[in-house]
C-alpha cells in the first residue's frame, strides 16, 4: 500500500529528470558550438606552422609551443613595422582606461541628475542622449575629424579618449539613471535636509549604492572602446593605434606564407583584457542588469 | 508667546495648477500641529513647503521668529521623518543617525554622545550596526525618527510616519509619538490622511481640502463644531450623520422634519435655536443617538425607527437606520436588543447638534 500523502506516483517524476537530462544535453550541445572556435584558437595558437599545415584543424597539437604567441606579442609586422602587439595594446590600455572611467563618472552624475533632480526640460535631454546611443559610428566619422583637427587632437591618443567619451555618454548616462529612478526620491530630500549638497549627496548616498551598475557600465563602456576598430582606424596615426587596429594589420600585411599560429595569438592576446573584465566584474554584470530597486 | 511656525499667505502652484490656496496656520512652541485631509489635498505638499524641499509661489514662511521663506532646507533648522523613512540604505544605523551632523562637521565626540542619547531614548542601541535592509519596519521607523531627535531642531516635520506600519504597530508607535512630544517639549508637525491619528495627536488641526484650509481648531472643536459639511464628514469614525430635513419656526425655537420611507417623518424640536432656512442637514454624531431610555437630558427625543442593520462592535453596537433618505449610524450599548427589521425606540440627543446649509455646507449655528 502506498501512503496517499506520499507525494506523486513515480511515472511524472521519472518523465520530468528525463526531461531535464534532455535540457541538459541540449544546452551542453550548443556551448560546445559556441567553444569550438576558441578551441580551434587556442589549439592553433599553440602549434608550430608545420604542424597547422600538416595536421587536421580541430587536432590538440602534438607539440605545445608558446612561439607564435612570442612572436605576436613582440616580433610580429604590422607593415614596417616588426615589434608585435606591444606598444598597441598599451595604447589601447591608456586610452581604454580613461575613456571608461570618464564616461562613467560623467553618466553617473548624468543619471543623478536627470533622475533625482527633477528640472524643466529633463525629459527632453535625456532623450536626445537616448538618441546619441543610435547614431551609427559612421555617421559622425567625418565631423568628428574637423573636431578633433580644431581641437589640435588629431591623431593623438587623447583625442580618441575624447570620441569614445563622448560617444559612451549616451549609453552610461542610460544606464545610471534607470538605476537611479529606481531610489526614492525621499532618500534626497532627506539628505537636504540632513545638510548635504548637490555632490555629497551624490558621493555619500548615491555612489555607494551604485556598484553593480557601476560595474555593468564599466564592462559595457571597456569592451565598446576595448573592441572599437572604426574610430581606432579613424582618429589614429602610426604609433597611436589601438590593438584592434594593430591586429587587423599583423593578419592581414603579412606577405608570404601566412602564420595562422601568430594570427590566433594576436586575435586571443588582443581579446584577453576584455574576457578578464568580464570574469572579474561579471557576477554584477547580472546583478546589475537584473536589479536595480533598493529595499531601504 | 511668539510661534514657532508662521505661514501667511501662503500660495503653490505647479504650472497653471493652484495646489495650495492662501493657507495661513501657525503653531506655538511646544504645539503638535496635524495638517489632514484627504490625498491630494496639498498636505505633504505644505510640509514641503515648510521644510523648503518645495518652493513655494506666494506668501511667507517664518519658523522661530525669522523669515525662512527663500532658505534653503539645511539652514531652516528642522528636521523632518519620512513616509518611507528614507534612510541611507548603504550606511548603518549609526551612519543614519550621525549623518547630519558630520555634514555640518559636527566634533567626533559630540557626535558619539548624540548618538548614545538618542539610542537609549529610542531603544534602538543594540541596533547601531545594523543596515536599514536588516531592520523591521517598526524599527526603520526608530532609526527615522533618531535621525530628526539627534538635530534638537526648533521645529519637527513628520510626513506620514506611521502610514506604513501593521495596524497594531501604528496605535504603539503613535503612542510613543506623543510620549516623545511630552517629554521633549518640541514643537511638532505632522501630516496624515488618518482622522484618528488627527485626534489622538494634535493639540491643534488643520483640516485640508483641495489646498484650502476647512478649519483650524483644537481636536474638541474640529470634533464638536465642524465648520461644513466636509470637516463633518471626514473626521470621526464612524462618520458624522448628515441628515436632509427640513426646519420651521416653533415658538422661540426650531421644528425640525426628517422625512423617512414607510413611515411618519420624524420631527425633532430644537428649543435652542432659531432663524434656519427652511432646507437643513442636521448633523449628530453615531454617539448621540442612543436606544431609548439610556439617555436623558435636555435636547433628548425619542422616535421609534426601523432598523436595518446590526454591527456588534465589541464595546458598541452600531444600528443603522433609513432615515431622511440615508443610512444613519446610533451606536448602542452591547447589550441592545435590536435586531435587523425590527423597531426600536431610538433616543435623539440635540445637545451637540450641528445644522449646516445644504447648498453651501457651511455650519449654520
Amino acid at each position: 500500500m502506498t501512503d496517499p500523502a506520499r507525494g506523486l506516483p513515480a511515472a511524472p517524476r521519472a518523465g520530468q529528470a528525463a526531461l531535464r537530462w534532455l535540457l541538459f544535453a541540449i544546452l551542453g550541445l550548443f556551448a560546445l558550438f559556441y567553444l569550438m572556435p576558441l578551441f580551434v584558437m587556442i589549439a592553433t595558437s599553440l602549434k608550430s606552422l608545420e604542424e597547422i599545415r600538416a595536421g587536421s584543424l580541430v587536432a590538440l597539437p602534438a607539440r605545445v609551443t608558446f612561439e607564435a604567441w612570442g612572436t605576436a606579442w613582440s616580433s610580429a609586422c604590422t607593415g614596417i613595422q616588426c615589434e608585435g602587439l606591444r606598444p598597441y595594446f598599451w595604447n589601447s590600455v591608456s586610452l581604454s582606461v580613461p575613456a571608461v572611467a570618464i564616461s562613467t563618472l560623467l553618466g553617473a552624475v548624468n543619471g543623478y541628475v536627470i533622475a533625482q533632480w527633477r528640472f524643466r526640460g529633463a525629459n527632453l535631454i535625456f532623450s536626445l542622449m537616448l538618441f546619441g546611443c543610435f547614431i551609427p559610428f559612421q555617421v559622425v566619422l567625418l565631423p568628428m575629424a574637423r573636431t578633433l583637427g580644431f581641437m589640435g587632437l588629431t591623431g593623438s591618443i587623447s583625442g580618441l579618449v575624447f570620441v569614445h567619451v563622448i560617444y559612451g555618454i549616451g549609453f552610461t548616462t542610460l544606464f545610471f539613471r534607470n538605476y537611479y529612478v529606481t531610489i526614492p526620491v525621499e532618500l534626497v530630500k532627506a539628505a537636504k535636509v540632513d545638510g548635504a549638497g548637490f555632490f555629497r549627496i551624490f558621493w555619500s548616498v548615491f555612489m555607494p549604492l551604485s556598484l553593480p551598475i557601476l560595474m555593468v557600465t564599466v564592462i559595457w563602456q571597456f569592451t565598446q572602446i576595448w573592441n572599437d576598430f572604426l574610430f581606432g582606424v579613424s582618429f589614429s596615426q602610426a604609433g597611436t593605434q589601438p590593438v584592434t587596429v594593430a591586429l587587423n594589420n599583423i593578419v592581414n600585411s603579412t606577405t608570404g606564407v601566412k602564420e595562422y599560429n601568430v594570427d590566433m595569438a594576436a586575435a586571443i592576446i588582443a581579446a584577453l583584457p576584455t574576457l578578464f573584465v568580464y570574469a572579474v566584474a561579471g557576477k554584477y554584470f547580472i546583478r546589475g542588469l537584473t536589479a536595480g530597486s533598493v529595499k531601504g | 508667546m511668539e510661534p514657532i511656525l508662521e505661514i501667511r499667505n501662503l500660495g503653490k502652484n505647479f504650472g497653471a495648477v493652484e495646489i495650495l490656496k492662501d493657507i495661513n496656520v501657525s503653531a506655538e512652541p511646544g504645539g503638535f500641529l496635524v495638517l489632514v485631509g484627504p490625498s491630494g489635498c496639498g498636505k505633504s505638499t505644505l510640509l514641503n513647503c515648510i521644510a523648503g524641499l518645495e518652493p513655494i509661489s506666494g506668501g511667507t514662511i517664518h519658523i522661530g521668529g525669522r523669515d525662512v521663506t527663500h532658505v534653503s532646507p539645511k539652514d531652516r533648522n528642522i528636521a523632518m521623518v519620512f513616509q518611507s523613512y528614507a534612510l541611507y540604505p548603504t550606511m548603518s544605523v549609526a551612519g543614519n543617525i550621525t549623518f547630519g551632523m558630520k555634514v555640518r562637521g559636527v566634533d567626533k565626540a559630540v557626535r558619539a554622545r548624540k548618538l548614545q542619547e538618542v539610542a537609549r531614548q529610542l531603544q534602538i542601541e543594540q541596533l547601531l550596526d545594523r543596515r536599514p535592509s536588516q531592520l523591521s519596519g517598526g524599527q526603520r521607523q526608530r532609526v527615522a525618527m533618531g535621525r530628526a531627535l539627534v538635530r534638537d531642531p526648533q521645529l519637527f516635520l513628520f510626513d506620514e510616519p506611521l502610514s506604513n506600519l501593521d495596524a497594531k504597530l501604528r496605535v504603539e508607535m503613535r503612542l510613543e509619538i506623543k510620549k516623545l512630544h511630552s517629554d521633549l517639549g518640541a514643537t511638532m508637525v505632522y501630516v496624515t490622511h488618518d482622522q484618528i491619528e488627527a485626534m489622538t495627536l494634535a493639540t491643534r488641526i488643520v483640516v485640508l481640502k483641495d489646498g484650502v484650509v476647512q478649519q483650524v481648531g483644537s481636536p474638541a472643536e474640529i470634533y464638536n463644531r465642524p465648520t461644513n459639511l466636509f470637516v463633518a464628514d471626514f473626521m470621526g469614525s464612524p462618520a458624522m450623520n448628515l441628515i436632509p430635513a427640513r426646519a420651521s419656526r416653533h415658538g422661540n425655537g426650531t421644528r425640525i422634519e426628517i422625512e423617512r420611507a414607510g413611515g411618519p417623518p420624524i420631527v425633532l424640536i430644537d428649543g435652542r435655536i432659531d432663524g434656519l432656512p427652511g432646507d437643513v442637514v442636521v448633523g449628530l454624531r453615531p454617539e448621540d443617538i442612543a436606544e431609548a431610555g439610556f439617555r436623558a437630558g435636555d435636547g433628548v427625543q425619542e422616535a421609534e425607527c426601523l432598523i436595518d442593520m446590526v454591527e456588534p462592535a465589541g464595546a458598541d453596537t452600531f444600528v443603522v437606520s433609513l432615515i431622511g433618505g440615508k443610512q444613519v449610524t446610533a451606536r448602542l450599548h452591547a447589550e441592545t436588543e435590536a435586531r435587523p427589521g425590527s423597531t426600536l425606540a431610538l433616543a435623539f440627543d440635540l445637545g451637540k447638534v450641528s445644522y449646516f446649509a445644504p447648498d453651501t455646507g457651511e455650519r449654520l449655528n
